[in-house]
């Protein structure tokens, strides 16, 4: 059965303030969709939100997904039902391998499934986990080091999706995933997700550019302003925003704009 | 917060404020209840040569010449010993009634590597088992119990006794030499190279232990020695431990020492530890501080000689009302002396911490290098370090750093974690075992790594107001 990620006029405030008016958006498995828009219109509230951030705050509305009221579940307990979320900024964890962070992450995972699972075992977890360093062609030498620490820009965005390969989501957002890599870096990625992407993985892809879509072609565009989707449309969209910018969709809602 | 200071003459370092009024003193006497005759029937029991009762009853007045330790007194200003009834304590080798329980077997097994060179297992005061490489001996390693050794080894013994801590040093310096009722002798003759562990275990019984240990390189040897102490994880009984530690490296010698510490929670635990270092000396020492109730621990490397290497990794993690205070101090006396220190520690529900550092670097030490640093995860409200680094520098061509730190669980770090699928509790002892991860790094025994791995995790999972 294909999963489904229904969100429903969703509202979140941040410290207070009213931050997400409204969002509405569905995103099934095998599809990939693309949301852009303004600095500060929302984007990683909603990511952030989909993935239970304490700070966030539901106000209103409903997140549907594979069936289960989603906002009702702690972020770990999301994460075990297929979502993912590739951080715009990943923090560091001093002290944390990469390969055994991702172990204990895997772990977690078939312990859920199975209280007496012993774990998966090192050799198994090893060649899993080169595997998924080659697809992405990262250093075999990323593994021991610790997670986030000291890692580039770019370092940090390959980190995510190699934890998103690892990990296996049925849906996945990737909150500008695209922004701090190289263009090789980039190509790279953007076909990693594409072999995921396929039919067992959704993708919302946050994005301010779209170079990347050029790499990853998205099903529908959405538009997000203050708060709210305001446009949807197909691949084209976000070619005709590279040359107009926002301009013309702050004057088309320009109530929403301003809210 | 967290200070990293150059070589700066007078550190600015937090100051925990003590309030003035003092509680009343308590009517109980202040003081252990025992006899000159007790520690003259003590002297008999642990079958003294003269030599050695001798320096008992010299130290036995010098113990009651210095007074028990008050909150007034610089180094004692953090850690309170009224509490424990003094007059109460009872000296185990004069009761043959004190229930002595085995060591556990957990303590037998090597911690470094699978083979062992030799290994002591003390219980109570008594030898318990034993057992040492016969071509080691040969070469004229001695590794034996000190009442042994004092007899069979007197010459080495009293040229090295005192040598790095000295009876007059303080209260329990005095007292875990008029008192000791059991040790360890490791001596390693000029240039032998002692290629498997040596381990030890000084198993405590019920009642109170004084102990010793005198650890003797000559010029040019090298060991890892692993040093365990401890005492039944049950008992409720408050009971008194006073030790000495004496580590001489001599020239060009290397000493890896590992010292752990899982007295249980009933144990009030003083020790006097001092490692003297000559030129061109390494020296590699390991701390864990797992058990008792209340430590005070005072730990001084003294590099002696010219290029001496002085490395002091500490690790504890204190729970429920555990009280860990650790004064170390690093004396670079020579030139081109290197010191290198960092303790850390994860405390939990109201236990409290204190690690008060020193690096001294004496008058014509150039090029002296020296660092020290101290961590501490906080992982409860209640729960306090106390973290006072210090630096006292009389020569002008060094490099001294330091940093202290205390910090708590970040949630942004669990919400990642948890964001992967990992639960809450195991989130937090992901990054608590990251947060320790340097201090593994350093140990890089797999055998003791795993036991300070397997200590977080009871720590961890241990029920109560966690958090
Ligand atoms: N943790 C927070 N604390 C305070 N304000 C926040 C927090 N998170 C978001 N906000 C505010 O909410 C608004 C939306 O921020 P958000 O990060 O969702 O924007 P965005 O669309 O992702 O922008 P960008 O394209 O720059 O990444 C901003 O005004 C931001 O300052
Ligand atoms: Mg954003």
């Amino acid at each position: 059965m294909t999963s489904v990620l229904e969100i429903r006029n969703l509202h979140v405030s941040v410290a207070d303030k009213p931050i997400l008016k409204g969002v509405n958006l569905l995103v099934k498995q095998g599809e990939v969709h693309a949301l852009m828009g303004p600095n500060g219109t929302g984007k990683s509230t909603l990511a952030y939100t989909l993935m239970g951030h304490p700070l966030y705050v539901v106000t209103g509305g409903q997140v549907i997904f594979k069936g289960v009221d989603l906002l009702e579940l702690a972020p770990d307990e999301r994460s075990r039902l297929g979502l993912f979320l590739a951080f715009q900024y990943p923090v560091a964890i001093p002290g944390v391998s990469v390969a055994n962070f991702l172990r204990t992450a895997l772990n977690a995972r078939r312990r859920a499934a199975n209280p007496a699972d012993k774990g998966i075992p090192i050799p198994e977890f090893r060649k899993l986990l080169k595997a998924k360093m080659d697809m992405l062609q990262v250093s075999h030498d990323f593994a021991g080091r610790y997670l986030n620490d000291g890692f580039s820009g770019g370092e940090k965005k390959r980190a995510e999706i190699l934890q998103m390969a690892t990990l296996d989501p049925e849906i996945a957002v990737l909150d500008e995933t695209d922004s701090g890599l190289d263009i090789d870096a980039l190509r790279i990625v953007a076909e990693g997700v594409n072999k995921l992407a396929g039919p067992n993985m959704g993708a919302l892809v946050i994005t301010h550019y779209q170079r990347i879509l050029n790499y990853i072609k998205p099903n529908v565009v959405h538009i997000m302003l203050g708060g709210q989707i305001v446009e949807s449309g197909e691949a084209d969209l976000a070619l005709h925003l590279e040359e107009r910018g926002y301009d013309w969709v702050r004057e088309k809602y320009q109530e929403k704009a301003e809210a | 917060m967290m200070t990293d200071v150059v070589a700066a003459p007078r550190p600015v370092y937090p100051r925990t404020i003590i309030t003035t009024k003092r509680k009343a003193e308590p009517a109980a006497p202040f003081e252990l209840k025992f006899t000159d005759a007790d520690v003259k029937s003590l002297s008999a029991a642990c079958k003294d040569p003269a030599w050695l009762a001798r320096r008992r009853r010299a130290a036995w007045k010098l113990y009651h010449s210095i007074p028990m330790p008050r909150l007034n007194d610089e180094a004692w200003r953090r850690t309170d010993l009224r509490p424990f009834k003094w007059h109460e304590a009872e000296l185990s080798a004069l009761n043959a009634s004190a229930g002595r329980r085995p060591v556990p077997t957990a303590f037998l097994k090597p911690l470094v590597g699978k083979e062992q060179g030799g290994q002591l297992a003390i219980n109570g005061g008594k030898v318990e088992s034993r057992h040492f490489d016969a071509a080691l001996r040969r070469k004229g390693v001695v590794f034996t119990d000190f009442a042994a050794a004092a007899v069979k080894h007197e010459a080495l013994v009293k040229k090295y006794m005192g040598k790095a801590v000295k009876a007059d040093e303080g209260k329990f310096a005095a007292m875990a030499e008029s008192l000791m009722d059991s040790g360890i002798f490791l001596y390693v003759p000029k240039n032998v190279e002692v290629a498997l562990p040596l381990h030890s275990v000084l198993w405590a019984s019920a009642q109170s232990q004084f102990t010793r240990v005198l650890v003797v390189l000559e010029e040019g040897a090298s060991v890892t020695y692993v040093h365990e102490l401890a005492s039944p994880e049950g008992a409720t009984a408050p009971t008194l431990h006073a030790g000495i530690v004496e580590l001489v490296v001599g020239k060009n010698a290397s000493l890896k020492f590992v010292e752990l510490q899982s007295l249980g929670l009933n144990v009030w635990n003083f020790t006097h530890e001092r490692a003297i270092a000559g030129a061109g000396a390494k020296l590699d020492w390991v701390f864990s501080a797992i058990g008792s109730h209340v430590t005070k621990n005072f730990s001084e490397i003294d590099l002696n000689g010219d290029g001496g290497w002085g490395r002091m990794s500490g690790f504890y993690f204190a729970e429920g009302d555990q009280h860990l205070d650790h004064d170390t101090q690093q004396n670079h006396n020579a030139p081109h002396t290197t010191s290198d220190l960092l303790f850390k520690g994860a405390l939990r529900d109201q236990s409290r911490s204190v690690w008060q550092g020193m690096i001294y670097v004496a008058p014509g030490a150039q090029k002296a290098d020296g660092y020290q640093a101290n961590r501490n995860l906080v992982l409860s409200k209640s729960a306090r370090a106390d973290s006072i680094p210090g630096l006292e520098i009389l020569a002008d061509d060094v490099r001294c750093t330091h940093g202290a730190t205390v910090g708590q669980l970040e949630e942004e770090h669990i919400f990642y974690l948890m964001s992967r699928g990992v639960p809450r509790p195991e989130a937090q002892k992901v990054v608590v075992d990251g947060f320790f991860d340097p201090i593994m790094q350093r140990i890089a025994f797999d055998g003791v790594i795993a036991r300070l791995k397997k200590s977080i995790e009871t720590k961890m999972a241990r029920s109560g107001s966690g958090e």
